[in-house]
């Protein structure tokens, strides 16, 4: 009897169908909602905005250019103030079990969706805690004064002040399109909060089942706007540690992974059956220096820094070969970045000529603050900051490092209590400034995400006025120079960006590795 | 006896009050601020972070904070989570089938090996069996089990290809959630293929979890075993003539087991803690997987909610061992 019973265990292993067409992907983790408008993790929006959701314009898959999407084409007033867009006829919702849609897409969809983040006494504003977090973070609410519907598939964006990313913004997850139908139907059924665990969208994936911390179920959306998807359906499977996705990789169980361990990029790469897509991450990992406090208000002790950390060390024995050397504090996919920069050459002798030059010839005492966490532009802070003090020490610089729990770091270094910190950041738009006001303007500085709390006049002029120039060209030669300024000023050392890679099974075709980080399923195939 | 039963269930209110006061208070010395991890390198203005603070009431004196809680938790509700905003229990309810299925397969699968394992040791006493099966045991006792997990993996999944690697069932089966437990709502669905499908899952990680509590029971059975063989009883038995097979399984084990129950019952504890790596390996969706990402997370009333329910459990399945030892141990009833 146990025999029979075992053999029929064996059985039903061996004679497992192939997954027809069904995709599947050992994703990370759980997402928190399904609302893109509610969360900043990457894990939410690989799930809900990436495969439910389209926005007006969006990202060329695999690209950080802009393409239309269910806006079909814009116009920009001469001032920069008003953006009109033109909307796409004929998009249908999702008809699920829990939803048919008794109407297409239109302009008051549009203005549902950026309503309930902008305005606080919309009914839906307090739903499911009412934190638009990106939304703030993009500076939307000053910037947008009001939205109009002309027309049923015209809509007008008016802003407080020209600001050139703000298309770009568009693009990002957080301005999904949702279904006002959907929304009002839920409202009056007095479960608004179904609106956010239940999604309606317009993408090429719509939703049907999901169990935390097991799996997300899709299926393919029959009517898509740009066709139907050839895989019928699509299965997140959540599987937390990056071992046992690997595992379930090679066995078969999945056809994509998240976040491969850097320990096991080589033996992937040698596996047959498996692909390694890489690329190079839109994020920056750095070492800032308080100006603030002394000795590192003197430029030259900043250099000194510069010159005495051998970086290409930390890329082989923190990122184990997955990171690129950063010169600037933008990585190179995003335009405007600067290949001419001169960076400083590991060369401790001259950080010590340096030094005595600033009067500290006999070194002095500091502290390198080292993240709790892993990051994608550090996957191992401590070990990172350990290798700093050594190269310190070879200049006569004592330091200590020193670490907190992951909240008390981010807000202790917010208050400017570190001298020196590691840290970095990973973009959302693609855009320039994305990355220059929010770690090295004045303002900045003044908010505390500048962790340099360096404030240099010229060089917050020049990005100033690139934000309100619509010119990429212009744009981008004020940025160049911004960026001279920056490695001559020296206030952080510019450590790595790292690499993301991506594995997947050799038959899974159609798959475009996304600058920003984030998963894509439209246009993949299994052959 | 009512009088032992009544004051077995007198000293659970005392036990109660000390892990919601246990709880509360350490997950808020632990450094960290909730809406701060939550808000990560972009931050929080100071204005946001007042709002939100006082929407999760964390603005209140810390005492106040408690009392709060406490006449939440008598009212039946322990609040909702800071991350997801769904209310705890509810999250709880829909893990908690998953690790009582996979905890009860494993507990099984340690009884049913175990006790045999541990009579066969006992009766063989300083034999190649003997030493075989407490050498297997210490080594099981001692194993880290996500090294464990990890070998099982690679050995039966990757290079046989036997089992699958996680997760509870394939993704070509879709199966609705009735009860939670898979191998239930495989069966209402009226899917076999899916039911043994499910099995297959189970295999691996109750294999793992079970390995403890299976060193453990075992090492507990031939201790108690030797103990009992060696009673006046037992001699009188032999001399009786009875068989082997009586003297042993009727007479011997029915009195070693006493202690073994206990023992079984101390398991619970140490399934809910082994759940946590195991459920981590397989991608089981459990509550240990739920209780360790919340605790990342600083999110108090899911660490709270998380902790009560299951010392609730841990609490309730140990006064039910006290009770079965008391019916099955003449001793204690009458002392009571």
């Amino acid at each position: 009897m146990i025999k029979v019973f075992i053999f029929s265990l064996l059985l039903a292993a061996s004679s497992m169908p192939a997954y027809a067409s069904t995709l599947v992907y050992c994703s990370e983790g759980s997402p928190e909602t399904f609302n893109p408008q509610l969360a900043t993790s990457g894990t939410t929006f690989d799930a809900s905005s990436r495969q439910i959701y389209n926005r007006l314009v969006e990202f060329k898959i695999g690209t950080t250019d802009l393409e239309p999407s269910l806006a079909e084409n814009w116009s920009i007033s001469d001032d920069g103030l008003v953006y009109t867009f033109k909307l796409r006829q004929g998009i249908k919702f999702h008809k699920t079990k829990y939803f048919s849609p008794g109407r297409d897409f239109n302009a008051d969809d549009v203005l549902f969706s950026f309503n309930r983040q902008r305005d606080k006494s919309h009914p839906y504003f307090k739903v499911s805690g009412g934190v638009y977090k990106y939304y703030e973070d993009m500076a939307m609410s000053s910037l947008i004064k009001e939205i109009k519907k002309l027309d049923d598939y015209t809509v007008q964006f008016v802003l407080a002040r020209p600001e050139s990313p703000f298309l770009a913004n568009m693009a990002m997850d957080f301005a999904s399109i949702m279904s006002k139908e959907y929304a009002d139907r839920m409202m009056s059924a007095g479960t608004p909060e179904k609106l956010d665990l239940q999604p309606i969208g317009t993408g090429p994936f719509m939703f049907t089942r999901y169990q935390k911390d097991a799996f997300i179920r899709y299926q393919a959306h029959p009517q898509y706007w740009r066709g139907k998807e050839k895989v019928d359906k699509l299965v997140f499977a959540i599987t937390v540690d990056p071992s046992v996705r690997y595992a379930r990789l090679r066995a078969g169980e999945c056809h994509v992974m998240a976040f491969p361990l850097p320990a096991d990029i080589p033996a992937m790469k040698k596996n047959t059956a498996i692909n390694v897509d890489e690329q190079p991450g839109l994020n920056i990992g750095y070492w800032a220096f308080n100006v603030n406090k002394k000795p590192f208000d003197d430029v030259r002790v900043r250099r000194a820094l510069n010159h005495a950390i051998n970086r290409q060390a930390i890329l082989d024995g923190v990122f184990l070969g997955t990171g690129k050397l950063a010169k600037n504090p933008i990585p190179p996919s995003i335009w405007s970045y600067d290949e001419t920069t001169v960076d400083y050459k590991y060369n401790p002798d001259k950080a010590r000529a340096l030094l005595n030059e600033a009067g500290l010839g006999d070194g002095f005492d500091t502290d390198i603050w080292a993240m709790p966490v892993q990051r994608p532009y550090n996957p191992n802070a401590r070990k990172m900051a350990e290798m700093i003090q050594q190269d310190l020490k070879n200049i006569g610089v004592r330091a200590k490092v020193v670490s907190y729990e992951w909240g008390t770091y981010l807000s202790k270094s917010r208050a400017g209590e570190h001298q020196t910190i590691l840290l970095g950041w990973t973009g959302d738009n693609g855009d320039p400034d994305n990355f220059f006001s929010p770690l090295l303007s004045c303002a900045s500085a003044k908010s505390g995400n500048n962790r340099a709390l360096w404030c240099n006049g010229e060089f917050d002029q020049l990005i100033t006025l690139a934000r309100s120039e619509s010119d990429q060209t212009k744009r981008s030669k004020l940025y160049k120079k911004a960026q001279a300024i920056f490695k001559q000023e020296a206030p952080w050392l510019t450590i790595a960006h790292s690499v993301r890679y991506q594995p997947r099974r050799s038959n899974v075709k159609g798959m475009k590795i996304d600058p920003f980080g984030g998963v894509y399923f439209s246009g993949v195939s299994i052959e | 006896m009512l009088l032992y039963l009544l004051r077995r269930l007198l000293l659970l209110i005392p036990t109660f009050l000390g892990v919601v006061a246990l709880t509360f208070f350490l997950i808020r010395l632990a450094p960290g601020d909730p809406i701060l991890v939550l808000a990560g390198e972009r931050g929080v203005s100071p204005e946001r972070y007042a709002e939100l603070q006082a929407q999760f009431g964390f603005d209140q004196p810390l005492f106040m904070q408690f009392l709060h809680y406490l006449g939440q938790i008598l009212s039946g509700d322990l609040g909702v989570s800071v991350v997801s905003r769904i209310p705890v229990l509810e999250e709880f309810m829909s893990l908690f089938p998953a690790t009582l299925e996979l905890s009860l397969v494993a507990i099984t699968f340690a009884i049913l090996i175990g006790i045999p394992a541990g009579v066969l040791a006992a009766v063989k006493r300083n034999t190649v069996l003997d030493y075989s099966v407490m050498g297997a045991s210490l080594v099981g006792f001692s194993m880290p089990i996500f090294w464990w997990a990890l070998l099982l993996i690679l050995f039966f999944s990757i290079n046989l290809g036997w089992t699958p690697v996680a997760g509870r069932l394939g993704f070509l089966f879709d199966v609705e959630p009735v009860t939670g437990f898979m191998l239930i709502d495989t069966l209402l669905a009226d899917d076999f293929g899916a039911f043994l499908d499910a099995l297959h899952h189970l295999i691996l990680p109750s294999l793992v979890l079970a390995t403890i509590p299976l060193a453990v029971i075992a090492r507990m059975t031939r201790s108690a075993m030797l103990e009992v063989l060696r009673e006046n009883y037992i001699v009188a038995a032999r001399a009786k003539g009875l068989s082997p097979f009586t003297v042993i399984f009727k007479h011997a084990l029915r009195n070693a087991l006493i202690p073994v129950v206990t023992v079984i019952g101390l398991q619970v504890s140490i399934l809910m803690t082994g759940a946590i790596l195991t459920e981590t390996i397989f991608s089981w969706p459990g509550i240990g997987k739920w209780m360790l990402e919340s605790i990342y997370r600083r999110d108090y009333p899911v660490v709270q909610g998380g902790v009560l329910l299951i010392a609730t459990i841990v609490i309730f399945v140990n006064a039910m061992v006290d009770l079965l030892y008391a019916v099955i141990n003449p001793r204690i009833r009458k002392a009571g």
